[in-house]
Protein backbone atom coordinates (compact mmCIF):
# COMPACT_ATOMS: atom_id res chain seq x y z
CA UNK A 1 0.00 0.00 0.00
CA UNK A 2 2.40 2.31 0.83
CA UNK A 3 5.38 1.40 -1.34
CA UNK A 4 4.16 3.20 -4.13
CA UNK A 5 5.68 6.48 -4.29
CA UNK A 6 6.30 7.66 -7.01
CA UNK A 7 4.47 7.96 -9.69
CA UNK A 8 1.68 8.42 -7.06
CA UNK A 9 -1.07 7.99 -9.24
CA UNK A 10 -1.58 6.56 -12.30
CA UNK A 11 -3.18 8.77 -15.17
CA UNK A 12 -6.54 7.25 -14.56
CA UNK A 13 -6.87 8.31 -11.46
CA UNK A 14 -5.04 11.91 -12.26
CA UNK A 15 -7.42 12.44 -14.21
CA UNK A 16 -10.19 11.59 -11.69
CA UNK A 17 -8.49 13.98 -9.44
CA UNK A 18 -8.59 16.45 -11.67
CA UNK A 19 -11.75 16.31 -13.12
CA UNK A 20 -13.37 16.27 -9.28
CA UNK A 21 -11.22 18.66 -7.93
CA UNK A 22 -12.48 21.10 -11.23
CA UNK A 23 -16.40 20.47 -10.75
CA UNK A 24 -15.32 20.98 -6.63
CA UNK A 25 -14.19 24.10 -7.69
CA UNK A 26 -16.03 25.66 -10.40
CA UNK A 27 -19.48 24.26 -9.00
CA UNK A 28 -19.61 23.46 -5.52
CA UNK A 29 -17.54 26.34 -4.04
CA UNK A 30 -19.28 29.10 -5.49
CA UNK A 31 -22.76 27.36 -4.99
CA UNK A 32 -22.28 26.81 -1.10
CA UNK A 33 -20.17 30.58 -1.49
CA UNK A 34 -23.48 31.80 -2.60
CA UNK A 35 -25.86 30.32 -0.58
CA UNK A 36 -23.45 31.64 2.90
CA UNK A 37 -24.23 35.21 1.39
CA UNK A 38 -27.77 34.53 1.35
CA UNK A 39 -27.89 33.07 4.77
CA UNK A 40 -25.76 35.68 6.03
CA UNK A 41 -28.23 38.11 4.67
CA UNK A 42 -31.34 36.75 5.87
CA UNK A 43 -29.40 36.54 9.60
CA UNK A 44 -28.86 40.39 9.37
CA UNK A 45 -31.53 41.18 8.61
CA UNK A 46 -33.57 38.88 10.75
CA UNK A 47 -32.19 40.50 13.83
CA UNK A 48 -32.37 43.91 12.64
CA UNK A 49 -28.44 44.97 11.55
CA UNK A 50 -29.71 45.80 8.75
CA UNK A 51 -32.71 48.13 8.15
CA UNK A 52 -34.92 45.94 6.82
CA UNK A 53 -37.26 48.78 4.88
CA UNK A 54 -33.93 48.91 2.72
CA UNK A 55 -33.31 45.13 2.88
CA UNK A 56 -35.92 43.14 3.38
CA UNK A 57 -34.81 39.24 4.06
CA UNK A 58 -33.79 37.07 1.76
CA UNK A 59 -36.62 34.81 2.47
CA UNK A 60 -38.80 37.71 1.83
CA UNK A 61 -37.38 38.85 -1.67
CA UNK A 62 -37.71 34.91 -2.51
CA UNK A 63 -41.62 35.17 -1.77
CA UNK A 64 -41.85 38.31 -3.97
CA UNK A 65 -40.18 36.41 -7.02
CA UNK A 66 -42.24 33.56 -6.00
CA UNK A 67 -45.66 35.15 -6.00
CA UNK A 68 -44.40 37.39 -9.11
CA UNK A 69 -43.69 34.26 -11.27
CA UNK A 70 -47.73 33.95 -11.32
CA UNK A 71 -48.75 37.70 -12.01
CA UNK A 72 -49.22 39.64 -15.11
CA UNK A 73 -47.02 41.88 -14.78
CA UNK A 74 -43.50 39.53 -14.92
CA UNK A 75 -44.64 38.09 -18.22
CA UNK A 76 -45.27 41.55 -20.39
CA UNK A 77 -41.87 43.24 -18.44
CA UNK A 78 -39.95 40.60 -19.73
CA UNK A 79 -41.27 40.05 -23.02
CA UNK A 80 -41.04 43.90 -23.49
CA UNK A 81 -37.62 43.93 -21.97
CA UNK A 82 -36.29 41.19 -24.21
CA UNK A 83 -38.07 41.66 -27.43
CA UNK A 84 -36.69 45.31 -27.46
CA UNK A 85 -32.55 43.66 -26.46
CA UNK A 86 -33.70 41.44 -29.53
CA UNK A 87 -34.31 43.85 -31.79
CA UNK A 88 -30.92 46.10 -30.32
CA UNK A 89 -28.87 43.42 -30.97
CA UNK A 90 -29.88 42.73 -34.22
CA UNK A 91 -29.63 46.56 -35.36
CA UNK A 92 -26.62 47.14 -33.41
CA UNK A 93 -24.94 43.78 -34.76
CA UNK A 94 -26.08 44.19 -38.56
CA UNK A 95 -25.80 47.96 -39.00
CA UNK A 96 -22.02 47.73 -36.99
CA UNK A 97 -21.13 44.60 -39.60
CA UNK A 98 -22.08 46.04 -42.75
CA UNK A 99 -20.56 50.05 -41.91
CA UNK A 100 -17.18 48.10 -40.31
CA UNK A 101 -17.03 46.13 -43.83
CA UNK A 102 -17.33 49.75 -45.46
CA UNK A 103 -15.33 51.57 -43.53
CA UNK A 104 -12.64 48.29 -43.15
CA UNK A 105 -12.87 48.35 -46.87
CA UNK A 106 -12.58 52.07 -48.40
CA UNK A 107 -9.75 53.56 -46.38
CA UNK A 108 -9.78 57.28 -47.26
CA UNK A 109 -13.45 57.19 -45.97
CA UNK A 110 -12.88 55.62 -42.48
CA UNK A 111 -10.18 58.44 -42.29
CA UNK A 112 -12.51 61.15 -43.10
CA UNK A 113 -14.88 59.75 -40.33
CA UNK A 114 -12.63 58.62 -37.99
CA UNK A 115 -13.17 61.82 -36.13
CA UNK A 116 -16.43 61.61 -35.54
CA UNK A 117 -16.68 58.29 -34.70
CA UNK A 118 -13.88 58.92 -32.26
CA UNK A 119 -16.53 61.73 -30.89
CA UNK A 120 -19.23 59.95 -30.68
CA UNK A 121 -17.88 56.72 -29.69
CA UNK A 122 -17.52 57.62 -25.60
CA UNK A 123 -20.61 59.55 -25.61
CA UNK A 124 -22.24 57.34 -22.40
CA UNK A 125 -25.90 56.69 -24.36
CA UNK A 126 -27.22 57.55 -20.79
CA UNK A 127 -26.33 61.43 -21.81
CA UNK A 128 -28.87 61.36 -24.69
CA UNK A 129 -31.71 60.25 -22.73
CA UNK A 130 -33.09 64.01 -22.56
CA UNK A 131 -32.65 64.41 -26.17
CA UNK A 132 -34.04 60.74 -26.82
CA UNK A 133 -37.24 61.88 -24.90
CA UNK A 134 -37.54 65.22 -26.90
CA UNK A 135 -37.19 63.66 -30.16
CA UNK A 136 -38.26 60.00 -29.81
CA UNK A 137 -40.54 60.37 -27.35
CA UNK A 138 -41.05 57.97 -24.51
CA UNK A 139 -41.83 55.07 -26.38
CA UNK A 140 -39.55 51.66 -26.67
CA UNK A 141 -38.01 53.24 -29.58
CA UNK A 142 -36.20 55.33 -27.34
CA UNK A 143 -34.80 53.00 -25.22
CA UNK A 144 -34.45 50.62 -28.55
CA UNK A 145 -32.65 53.73 -29.83
CA UNK A 146 -30.15 54.14 -26.79
CA UNK A 147 -29.22 50.40 -26.85
CA UNK A 148 -28.26 50.53 -30.53
CA UNK A 149 -26.31 53.47 -29.92
CA UNK A 150 -24.19 52.29 -26.90
CA UNK A 151 -23.72 48.71 -29.23
CA UNK A 152 -23.16 50.34 -32.32
CA UNK A 153 -19.25 51.44 -31.32
CA UNK A 154 -18.71 48.14 -29.81
CA UNK A 155 -19.81 46.19 -32.68
CA UNK A 156 -18.32 48.70 -35.62
CA UNK A 157 -14.76 49.24 -34.05
CA UNK A 158 -14.20 45.12 -34.03
CA UNK A 159 -15.80 45.25 -37.05
CA UNK A 160 -13.31 47.33 -39.25
CA UNK A 161 -10.33 45.89 -37.48
CA UNK A 162 -11.71 42.21 -38.17
CA UNK A 163 -12.22 43.33 -42.20
CA UNK A 164 -8.62 44.41 -42.19
CA UNK A 165 -7.32 41.28 -39.82
CA UNK A 166 -7.48 39.07 -43.43
CA UNK A 167 -3.55 37.85 -44.22
CA UNK A 168 -2.00 39.33 -47.08
CA UNK A 169 -1.48 35.71 -48.20
CA UNK A 170 -4.96 34.69 -49.00
CA UNK A 171 -5.68 38.40 -50.60
CA UNK A 172 -3.04 38.02 -52.85
CA UNK A 173 -5.00 34.29 -53.30
CA UNK A 174 -8.13 36.29 -54.35
CA UNK A 175 -6.18 38.27 -56.69
CA UNK A 176 -4.82 35.78 -58.51
CA UNK A 177 -7.60 33.62 -59.21
CA UNK A 178 -9.39 37.12 -59.94
CA UNK A 179 -12.16 36.71 -57.24
CA UNK A 180 -14.77 39.74 -57.18
CA UNK A 181 -15.10 42.64 -54.90
CA UNK A 182 -18.05 40.35 -53.22
CA UNK A 183 -16.48 36.69 -53.52
CA UNK A 184 -13.77 38.60 -51.95
CA UNK A 185 -15.94 39.72 -48.94
CA UNK A 186 -17.71 36.90 -48.86
CA UNK A 187 -14.72 34.04 -48.99
CA UNK A 188 -12.68 35.97 -47.38
CA UNK A 189 -12.87 38.97 -45.13
CA UNK A 190 -16.64 37.86 -43.36
CA UNK A 191 -14.52 34.84 -42.17
CA UNK A 192 -11.68 36.73 -41.13
CA UNK A 193 -13.16 39.30 -38.87
CA UNK A 194 -16.06 36.49 -37.16
CA UNK A 195 -13.44 36.44 -34.04
CA UNK A 196 -13.72 39.63 -33.81
CA UNK A 197 -17.10 40.18 -34.27
CA UNK A 198 -17.85 37.08 -31.99
CA UNK A 199 -16.32 39.24 -28.91
CA UNK A 200 -18.09 42.33 -30.44
CA UNK A 201 -21.38 40.44 -29.96
CA UNK A 202 -20.94 39.46 -26.54
CA UNK A 203 -20.14 43.07 -25.19
CA UNK A 204 -23.46 44.39 -26.97
CA UNK A 205 -25.05 41.96 -25.70
CA UNK A 206 -24.72 43.07 -21.77
CA UNK A 207 -24.33 46.67 -23.28
CA UNK A 208 -27.52 46.90 -24.93
CA UNK A 209 -29.70 45.13 -21.76
CA UNK A 210 -27.78 47.55 -19.51
CA UNK A 211 -28.84 50.92 -21.50
CA UNK A 212 -32.83 49.37 -21.57
CA UNK A 213 -33.10 48.49 -17.93
CA UNK A 214 -31.73 52.35 -17.65
CA UNK A 215 -34.08 53.56 -20.30
CA UNK A 216 -36.72 52.03 -18.52
CA UNK A 217 -36.24 53.13 -14.68
CA UNK A 218 -35.31 56.95 -16.34
CA UNK A 219 -37.62 57.67 -18.97
CA UNK A 220 -40.64 54.80 -17.14
CA UNK A 221 -41.51 52.50 -20.12
CA UNK A 222 -42.73 48.88 -19.50
CA UNK A 223 -40.17 46.47 -18.96
CA UNK A 224 -38.15 45.15 -16.08
CA UNK A 225 -36.28 48.29 -14.89
CA UNK A 226 -39.80 50.12 -14.92
CA UNK A 227 -41.10 47.36 -12.25
CA UNK A 228 -38.27 48.12 -10.22
CA UNK A 229 -38.85 51.65 -9.61
CA UNK A 230 -42.35 51.27 -9.18
CA UNK A 231 -41.89 48.69 -6.71
CA UNK A 232 -39.74 51.34 -4.88
CA UNK A 233 -42.06 54.14 -4.76
CA UNK A 234 -45.12 52.01 -3.46
CA UNK A 235 -42.97 51.04 -1.38
CA UNK A 236 -41.86 47.39 -1.92
CA UNK A 237 -38.32 46.58 -1.46
CA UNK A 238 -38.90 43.30 -1.73
CA UNK A 239 -40.81 42.96 -5.23
CA UNK A 240 -37.63 45.87 -6.08
CA UNK A 241 -35.29 43.02 -5.08
CA UNK A 242 -36.78 40.53 -6.72
CA UNK A 243 -36.99 42.53 -10.41
CA UNK A 244 -33.08 43.49 -9.93
CA UNK A 245 -32.73 39.67 -9.40
CA UNK A 246 -34.36 39.18 -12.31
CA UNK A 247 -32.59 41.55 -14.63
CA UNK A 248 -29.07 39.34 -13.49
CA UNK A 249 -30.33 36.51 -14.45
CA UNK A 250 -31.56 38.08 -17.73
CA UNK A 251 -28.12 38.89 -18.28
CA UNK A 252 -26.45 35.50 -17.60
CA UNK A 253 -28.96 33.90 -19.59
CA UNK A 254 -28.64 36.03 -22.43
CA UNK A 255 -24.71 36.00 -22.34
CA UNK A 256 -24.97 32.35 -21.94
CA UNK A 257 -27.62 31.84 -24.92
CA UNK A 258 -24.69 34.35 -27.30
CA UNK A 259 -21.36 32.28 -25.86
CA UNK A 260 -23.22 29.19 -27.11
CA UNK A 261 -24.07 30.34 -30.91
CA UNK A 262 -20.58 31.15 -31.08
CA UNK A 263 -19.01 27.99 -29.98
CA UNK A 264 -21.53 26.38 -32.23
CA UNK A 265 -20.48 28.94 -35.00
CA UNK A 266 -17.00 27.90 -34.36
CA UNK A 267 -17.39 24.37 -34.35
CA UNK A 268 -18.74 24.55 -37.66
CA UNK A 269 -16.36 26.63 -39.54
CA UNK A 270 -13.57 25.22 -38.16
CA UNK A 271 -11.94 28.40 -36.51
CA UNK A 272 -10.46 26.49 -33.29
CA UNK A 273 -7.48 25.70 -36.27
CA UNK A 274 -6.19 28.66 -37.27
CA UNK A 275 -4.02 29.75 -34.53
CA UNK B 1 4.71 33.06 -74.90
CA UNK B 2 5.29 35.42 -71.54
CA UNK B 3 7.70 37.90 -72.10
CA UNK B 4 9.35 39.73 -69.85
CA UNK B 5 11.41 42.85 -71.53
CA UNK B 6 13.35 45.62 -69.54
CA UNK B 7 11.33 44.76 -66.07
CA UNK B 8 12.00 47.48 -63.55
CA UNK B 9 10.39 46.97 -60.27
CA UNK B 10 11.39 50.21 -57.72
CA UNK B 11 9.75 50.67 -54.32
CA UNK B 12 9.70 54.50 -53.65
CA UNK B 13 12.12 55.78 -50.54
CA UNK B 14 14.66 58.05 -49.72
CA UNK B 15 18.00 58.46 -52.15
CA UNK B 16 15.72 57.66 -55.14
CA UNK B 17 14.10 54.12 -53.44
CA UNK B 18 15.27 50.60 -53.82
CA UNK B 19 15.43 49.13 -57.10
CA UNK B 20 14.42 45.57 -56.29
CA UNK B 21 14.67 44.66 -60.49
CA UNK B 22 16.37 46.28 -63.27
CA UNK B 23 16.61 45.59 -67.05
CA UNK B 24 15.00 42.16 -66.30
CA UNK B 25 14.70 40.54 -69.55
CA UNK B 26 13.38 36.68 -70.67
CA UNK B 27 11.28 34.76 -72.53
CA UNK B 28 9.06 31.78 -71.27
CA UNK B 29 7.86 28.99 -73.56
CA UNK B 30 5.23 27.52 -73.92
CA UNK B 31 4.98 24.11 -72.09
CA UNK B 32 8.87 24.51 -70.62
CA UNK B 33 9.49 24.64 -66.88
CA UNK B 34 11.69 27.66 -66.57
CA UNK B 35 12.90 28.51 -63.09
CA UNK B 36 14.89 31.48 -61.40
CA UNK B 37 17.47 30.55 -59.70
CA UNK B 38 19.11 33.24 -57.60
CA UNK B 39 20.55 34.29 -53.89
CA UNK B 40 18.11 35.12 -51.27
CA UNK B 41 17.66 38.80 -51.15
CA UNK B 42 17.81 38.62 -54.97
CA UNK B 43 14.10 40.15 -55.58
CA UNK B 44 12.81 37.17 -57.67
CA UNK B 45 9.03 37.08 -55.38
CA UNK B 46 9.17 41.20 -56.76
CA UNK B 47 10.14 39.89 -60.04
CA UNK B 48 7.20 37.16 -59.78
CA UNK B 49 4.56 39.47 -58.55
CA UNK B 50 5.14 42.09 -61.20
CA UNK B 51 4.53 38.65 -63.92
CA UNK B 52 1.76 37.67 -61.74
CA UNK B 53 -0.32 40.83 -62.24
CA UNK B 54 -0.03 41.21 -58.35
CA UNK B 55 2.84 44.04 -58.16
CA UNK B 56 2.84 46.78 -61.00
CA UNK B 57 6.39 47.70 -62.27
CA UNK B 58 8.00 51.01 -62.67
CA UNK B 59 9.75 49.97 -65.86
CA UNK B 60 9.50 47.52 -68.75
CA UNK B 61 6.96 45.06 -69.41
CA UNK B 62 5.31 41.65 -69.32
CA UNK B 63 3.60 40.43 -72.32
CA UNK B 64 1.35 36.86 -72.25
CA UNK B 65 0.24 35.96 -76.00
CA UNK B 66 0.81 39.61 -77.16
CA UNK B 67 -0.98 41.17 -74.31
CA UNK B 68 0.64 43.28 -71.40
CA UNK B 69 -0.10 42.26 -68.18
CA UNK B 70 -1.84 44.79 -65.96
CA UNK B 71 -3.69 42.70 -63.17
CA UNK B 72 -3.43 39.30 -62.91
CA UNK B 73 -4.59 37.23 -65.77
CA UNK B 74 -7.28 34.74 -66.27
CA UNK B 75 -5.10 32.49 -67.54
CA UNK B 76 -2.47 32.41 -64.72
CA UNK B 77 -2.67 30.64 -61.44
CA UNK B 78 -0.11 31.18 -58.42
CA UNK B 79 0.82 28.95 -55.98
CA UNK B 80 2.60 30.41 -53.01
CA UNK B 81 4.88 29.29 -50.57
CA UNK B 82 2.43 30.05 -47.42
CA UNK B 83 0.24 27.59 -48.56
CA UNK B 84 -0.99 27.72 -44.88
CA UNK B 85 -2.55 31.52 -45.32
CA UNK B 86 -3.45 31.03 -49.02
CA UNK B 87 -5.80 28.02 -48.34
CA UNK B 88 -9.03 29.18 -46.64
CA UNK B 89 -8.74 27.66 -43.48
CA UNK B 90 -13.02 27.70 -42.84
CA UNK B 91 -13.65 25.62 -45.72
CA UNK B 92 -13.28 22.18 -46.87
CA UNK B 93 -10.07 21.00 -48.94
CA UNK B 94 -12.66 20.76 -52.09
CA UNK B 95 -14.27 24.01 -51.12
CA UNK B 96 -10.99 25.48 -51.72
CA UNK B 97 -10.16 23.65 -54.70
CA UNK B 98 -13.71 25.00 -56.18
CA UNK B 99 -13.78 28.73 -54.92
CA UNK B 100 -11.74 29.93 -58.26
CA UNK B 101 -14.01 27.73 -60.46
CA UNK B 102 -16.98 29.54 -59.89
CA UNK B 103 -15.49 32.88 -61.30
CA UNK B 104 -15.10 31.12 -63.92
CA UNK B 105 -18.80 30.45 -64.58
CA UNK B 106 -18.02 26.67 -65.01
CA UNK B 107 -21.31 24.25 -64.30
CA UNK B 108 -21.52 22.51 -60.57
CA UNK B 109 -21.37 18.81 -62.31
CA UNK B 110 -18.01 19.91 -64.28
CA UNK B 111 -16.65 21.77 -61.09
CA UNK B 112 -17.23 18.70 -59.27
CA UNK B 113 -15.37 16.21 -61.67
CA UNK B 114 -12.57 18.75 -62.23
CA UNK B 115 -12.17 18.73 -58.42
CA UNK B 116 -12.44 14.98 -58.01
CA UNK B 117 -9.43 14.65 -60.60
CA UNK B 118 -7.11 17.56 -59.67
CA UNK B 119 -7.45 16.21 -55.72
CA UNK B 120 -6.48 12.58 -57.04
CA UNK B 121 -4.09 13.57 -59.71
CA UNK B 122 -1.94 15.01 -55.91
CA UNK B 123 -3.10 12.29 -54.19
CA UNK B 124 -5.40 13.66 -52.10
CA UNK B 125 -8.74 11.62 -53.46
CA UNK B 126 -9.84 11.02 -49.72
CA UNK B 127 -9.22 14.14 -47.64
CA UNK B 128 -11.67 15.90 -50.32
CA UNK B 129 -14.15 16.93 -46.94
CA UNK B 130 -11.39 17.37 -44.65
CA UNK B 131 -10.80 21.17 -43.16
CA UNK B 132 -6.40 22.26 -44.31
CA UNK B 133 -5.65 22.61 -40.29
CA UNK B 134 -6.07 18.45 -40.25
CA UNK B 135 -3.57 18.34 -42.84
CA UNK B 136 0.26 18.14 -42.84
CA UNK B 137 2.23 21.05 -44.49
CA UNK B 138 2.71 19.10 -47.46
CA UNK B 139 -0.69 17.90 -47.86
CA UNK B 140 -1.65 21.77 -47.93
CA UNK B 141 0.65 22.22 -50.40
CA UNK B 142 -0.55 19.74 -52.51
CA UNK B 143 -4.16 21.17 -51.99
CA UNK B 144 -3.11 24.70 -53.18
CA UNK B 145 -1.57 23.08 -56.16
CA UNK B 146 -4.69 20.96 -57.09
CA UNK B 147 -6.50 23.99 -56.56
CA UNK B 148 -4.12 25.64 -59.60
CA UNK B 149 -4.12 22.51 -61.91
CA UNK B 150 -8.58 22.37 -61.28
CA UNK B 151 -8.60 25.80 -62.29
CA UNK B 152 -6.22 25.11 -65.86
CA UNK B 153 -4.46 27.89 -66.08
CA UNK B 154 -2.36 28.87 -69.29
CA UNK B 155 0.82 29.69 -66.86
CA UNK B 156 1.29 28.39 -63.53
CA UNK B 157 3.48 30.49 -61.63
CA UNK B 158 5.22 29.01 -58.25
CA UNK B 159 7.08 31.08 -55.32
CA UNK B 160 9.16 28.80 -53.72
CA UNK B 161 6.28 26.44 -52.87
CA UNK B 162 8.38 23.51 -51.59
CA UNK B 163 10.72 25.87 -49.51
CA UNK B 164 8.71 25.46 -46.22
CA UNK B 165 8.24 21.55 -46.36
CA UNK B 166 10.72 18.84 -44.97
CA UNK B 167 13.18 17.27 -47.78
CA UNK B 168 11.12 14.20 -48.37
CA UNK B 169 8.09 15.94 -48.81
CA UNK B 170 9.53 18.26 -51.02
CA UNK B 171 11.01 15.63 -53.37
CA UNK B 172 7.74 14.25 -53.80
CA UNK B 173 5.98 17.36 -54.15
CA UNK B 174 9.03 18.14 -57.13
CA UNK B 175 7.77 14.75 -59.15
CA UNK B 176 4.32 15.72 -58.62
CA UNK B 177 4.79 18.99 -60.30
CA UNK B 178 7.14 17.25 -63.03
CA UNK B 179 3.94 14.53 -63.64
CA UNK B 180 1.10 16.85 -63.66
CA UNK B 181 3.11 18.94 -66.18
CA UNK B 182 3.64 16.85 -68.46
CA UNK B 183 -0.02 15.53 -67.89
CA UNK B 184 -1.12 18.99 -69.04
CA UNK B 185 1.43 20.57 -70.44
CA UNK B 186 1.08 23.78 -69.03
CA UNK B 187 3.61 26.17 -68.76
CA UNK B 188 5.52 26.72 -65.51
CA UNK B 189 7.32 29.34 -64.37
CA UNK B 190 8.94 28.65 -60.74
CA UNK B 191 10.81 30.72 -58.51
CA UNK B 192 13.50 28.45 -56.10
CA UNK B 193 16.80 29.70 -53.87
CA UNK B 194 17.71 25.57 -54.28
CA UNK B 195 19.84 24.87 -57.02
CA UNK B 196 19.22 21.18 -56.83
CA UNK B 197 15.82 21.82 -57.15
CA UNK B 198 16.06 24.40 -60.26
CA UNK B 199 18.54 21.90 -62.33
CA UNK B 200 16.32 19.21 -61.43
CA UNK B 201 13.03 20.44 -62.43
CA UNK B 202 13.47 22.85 -65.62
CA UNK B 203 13.97 22.52 -69.33
CA UNK B 204 15.91 26.19 -68.80
CA UNK B 205 17.44 27.74 -65.87
CA UNK B 206 17.85 31.53 -65.18
CA UNK B 207 20.09 32.48 -62.87
CA UNK B 208 19.28 35.95 -61.41
CA UNK B 209 21.72 38.43 -59.69
CA UNK B 210 21.57 40.46 -56.36
CA UNK B 211 19.31 43.44 -56.56
CA UNK B 212 18.95 45.05 -58.54
CA UNK B 213 18.32 41.80 -60.36
CA UNK B 214 18.64 41.13 -63.48
CA UNK B 215 18.85 37.92 -65.70
CA UNK B 216 23.38 36.84 -65.34
CA UNK B 217 22.82 33.55 -67.59
CA UNK B 218 20.18 31.16 -68.84
CA UNK B 219 21.07 27.75 -68.15
CA UNK B 220 19.95 24.70 -70.64
CA UNK B 221 19.04 22.04 -69.58
CA UNK B 222 19.24 19.15 -71.90
CA UNK B 223 18.77 16.02 -69.15
CA UNK B 224 15.89 13.93 -70.57
CA UNK B 225 12.27 13.27 -68.98
CA UNK B 226 11.06 12.02 -67.37
CA UNK B 227 13.64 12.54 -64.47
CA UNK B 228 13.67 10.60 -61.39
CA UNK B 229 15.28 11.75 -57.66
CA UNK B 230 17.96 9.10 -58.37
CA UNK B 231 18.38 8.27 -61.72
CA UNK B 232 19.16 12.17 -63.36
CA UNK B 233 20.88 13.17 -60.04
CA UNK B 234 23.07 10.61 -60.59
CA UNK B 235 23.88 11.60 -64.25
CA UNK B 236 26.84 13.13 -64.60
CA UNK B 237 25.34 15.57 -66.57
CA UNK B 238 23.29 16.65 -63.40
CA UNK B 239 26.45 17.45 -61.15
CA UNK B 240 27.78 19.24 -63.98
CA UNK B 241 24.99 21.92 -64.54
CA UNK B 242 24.00 21.94 -60.95
CA UNK B 243 28.12 22.81 -60.39
CA UNK B 244 27.68 25.43 -62.80
CA UNK B 245 25.13 27.21 -61.81
CA UNK B 246 26.09 26.79 -58.08
CA UNK B 247 29.34 28.35 -58.97
CA UNK B 248 27.62 31.19 -60.80
CA UNK B 249 25.55 32.19 -57.56
CA UNK B 250 28.66 31.94 -55.89
CA UNK B 251 30.77 34.46 -57.96
CA UNK B 252 27.87 37.01 -57.75
CA UNK B 253 27.09 36.61 -53.82
CA UNK B 254 31.50 37.15 -53.56
CA UNK B 255 31.09 40.06 -55.41
CA UNK B 256 28.66 41.56 -53.89
CA UNK B 257 30.17 41.21 -50.88
CA UNK B 258 33.52 42.61 -52.19
CA UNK B 259 31.71 45.61 -53.42
CA UNK B 260 29.36 45.94 -50.25
CA UNK B 261 32.21 46.06 -47.84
Amino acid sequence: MTTVTAPPRTSKQMVWVTTHRRTLGRYILPTVFILGLIGLQELLTQNGALPATYFPPASEIAAALIQELSAPALGSALSSTLSTWLMAILLSVGLGTIVGVLLGLIVPLEAILRPIIEFLRPVPSVALIPLVVLTIGTGSQSALFLAVFAAFWQVLVPAIIGVRAAHPVALDTARSYSFSLWQRIRWIQLPSMLPYLATAVRLATSTSLILIVTAEIIIQMPGIGYEITMSRSVGNPARMYAYIALSGAAGILLNGLVRRLENKLFATHGLGGTA
Amino acid sequence: MLVVSGLEKTYPGKDGGFTAVSGMSFEVHEGEIFTLVGPSGAGKTTLLRCIAGLDAPTGGSVTFDGEVVSGPPRDFAVVFQDYARSLMPWMTVAKNVELPLMKKGIDAADRRERITRALQEVGLGDAAEKRPFQLSGGMQQRVAIARAIAYRPKVLIMDEPFASVDAQTRADLEDLLLRVQEETGTTVLFVTHDVDESVYLSNRVAIVSRSPSRVAEIVDIPLPYPRDQIDTKSQPGFAHLRGHVFGRIREMVRDANLTTT
